[in-house]
């Protein structure tokens, strides 16, 4: 069973869990970055305090956060299907999962900026920095250590919901490994496909540590 | 004329927390000068840091107005006020570099905030690190350099964009004290040099001794007092000057058992040996029973009680030769300790 059938069909499973998780990852950052900067802007103390926006963040990215994925899955398929035309294959997948990391991803954005001495974000504004200024001369490069580490968290993360949306044909090793596995009993498929997942996370997880690592000048 | 820089008039702030008001400064006057270096003294808990970050609007005032370069700070738009921040530096306790720039980044760092061109950064960044010492040390990150170092980076980086005014908050508290005496002389050096303003905040007395030419004591949320740093040393007024000038009190009577004189130092050349040269004059020797000077530019400041001999004429002496060096000598017989 191991013919060269079978070995494209997980190349091709590995290719699409990678395309899934680094598309979704790289859109969830796009909502999620801002979100978690005017998470801790608007927050009291922060440096544009803004008690009913932080409020209303705070509100949405918790409800969001707590939906199951499976359940939000299948309740955003008509978004899905308007934003990418089709609700099956990697493609559709990335929509459900753009949406449930981005609040997470918020959630790290956060708490990596905070992680920064109030005293430094002080000093930028005692010498006339702007808004904009302490977030892209400040808070992003002082964070940034922090900030690849979540990027990590958040990829790893978004790679195990994946393979959850094999459950509604979602494509990638997921859904390699719910035909296989679940539905057929052959367990040797399924067992190779957790292997690989494994592997990948694992790459992905020390690829990510290593950058941040690289990156911190703190020691 | 008028050369004042900083003018703060009728200042408060008040900080509110849910269910009570804490008084931390409490209708602030004070007037700092073109040149000075004003020293602002308390206790912890004073309100001196708040202070200081009033004249910034780090922290915006409750009531009354600073006035930087005879513009109402609080008046000012945000625009306005960052940029009335430029003509600021600051200095910090925990120094607050950018842990993830080196020493010349940091210091490029208030530059590009004003849109600086790089390489005119870079070459400014150069002549500051000369300026404060560290020319080696332009690629280290702050991670790698000492306390005192930190200091210095800090210190270069808040020059960077040539400053009117450099507000130090507890700048030397978290230094040793030969780091301390190094970045105040390196202080006193930027002002005489290049004729900047320093405003300090300390609890340390030795840091208004040091390189203040003015002070003000803060206490309790007021200030207690103001004027020449020599003058508040020779003669504090209020209880609250007395306390940091005299941190021990003044418990100088407990010694005295037989007749002595009290010696009042305030600012007398600090290089003439008055009480040795009274003792080869009067031919007589006296018991030095309590001592407190210290010498600050160059003149002597402080309190010295000496017991006298026994005979009448020998002592009447003495005192007449203390005065005549234009001292002022009283009598504290009569305690017993």
């Amino acid at each position: 069973m191991w013919d060269e059938a079978m070995l494209s069909m997980l190349a091709q499973g590995i290719g699409e869990t990678l395309y899934m998780v680094l598309f979704s990852t790289f859109f969830a950052y796009v909502i999620g970055l801002p979100l978690g900067i005017l998470l801790v802007t608007s927050a009291k103390g922060g440096i544009r305090p803004c008690q009913w926006l932080f409020k209303t963040l705070d509100v949405i990215v918790n409800i969001t956060r707590s939906i199951p994925f499976l359940i939000l899955l299948i309740a955003v398929i008509p978004f899905t299907r308007f934003v990418v035309r089709t609700t099956i294959g990697p493609t559709a997948t990335i929509v459900p999962l753009t949406l449930s990391a981005a609040p997470f991803i918020a959630r790290l954005v956060e708490s990596s900026i905070k992680e920064i001495d109030v005293g430094v974000i002080e000093a930028a504004q005692s010498m006339g920095a702007s808004f904009m200024q302490i977030i892209c001369k400040v808070m992003l490069p002082e964070a940034k250590p922090s900030l690849i580490v979540g990027s990590a968290i958040a990829t790893t993360t978004i790679l195990g919901y994946s393979a959850m949306a094999g459950v509604v044909g979602g494509g990638g090793l997921g859904t390699i490994a719910i035909n296989y596995g679940l539905y057929r009993f052959e367990n040797d498929v399924m067992f190779v496909t957790v292997v690989l997942i494994v592997v990948v996370v694992q790459v992905l997880q020390s690829i990510g540590m290593k950058a941040a690592g690289l990156s911190d000048k703190r020691k | 004329m008028n050369n004042s820089i900083i003018e703060i008039k009728s200042l408060s702030k008040t900080f509110k927390s849910k269910n009570t008001e804490v008084h931390a400064l409490n209708d602030i006057n004070l007037s700092i000068e073109q040149g000075d270096i004003f020293g602002i003294i308390g206790m912890s808990g004073a309100g001196k840091s708040t202070l200081v970050r009033c004249i910034n609007m780090l922290e915006k005032p409750t009531a009354g107005t600073v006035l930087f370069d005879g513009k109402d700070l609080s008046a000012l738009s945000d625009r306005e006020l960052r940029e009335a921040r430029h003509s600021m530096g600051m200095i910090f306790q925990q120094f607050n570099l950018l842990m993830q720039r080196t020493a010349e980044g940091n210091i490029c760092f208030p530059l590009e905030i004003i849109g600086a061109d790089k390489a005119a950064a870079k070459k400014r960044a150069k002549e500051l690190l000369e300026l404060v010492g560290l020319s080696d040390r332009a690629k280290s990150y702050p991670s790698q350099l000492s306390g005192g170092q930190k200091q210095r980076v800090a210190i270069a980086r808040a020059l960077a964009t040539n400053p009117k005014v450099l507000l130090c908050d507890e700048a030397t508290s978290a230094l040793d004290p030969t780091t301390t005496t190094s970045i105040l002389a390196l202080l006193k050096d930027i002002n005489q040099r290049l004729g900047i303003t320093i405003v300090i905040i300390t609890h340390q007395m030795s840091v208004i001794e040091e390189i203040c030419n003015r002070v003000a004591i803060i206490s309790e949320s007021k200030i207690a007092e103001t004027g020449a740093v020599k003058d508040i040393f020779s003669k504090p007024q209020t209880a609250a000057a007395q306390k940091l000038v005299y941190p021990e009190g003044k418990r100088t009577e407990k010694f005295i058992s037989k007749r002595c004189m009290r010696i009042v130092f305030d600012g007398n050349s600090s290089f003439e040996p008055v009480i040795a040269n009274m003792v080869l004059e009067c031919k007589a020797p006296v018991n030095i029973m309590y001592a407190d000077t210290k010498n600050i530019d160059g003149k002597a400041f402080g309190q010295m009680v000496v017991q006298l001999p026994e005979d009448e004429a020998l002592a009447q002496k003495m005192f007449t030769y203390v005065r005549a060096r234009g001292l002022s000598a009283e009598e504290v017989s009569g305690y017993v300790g």
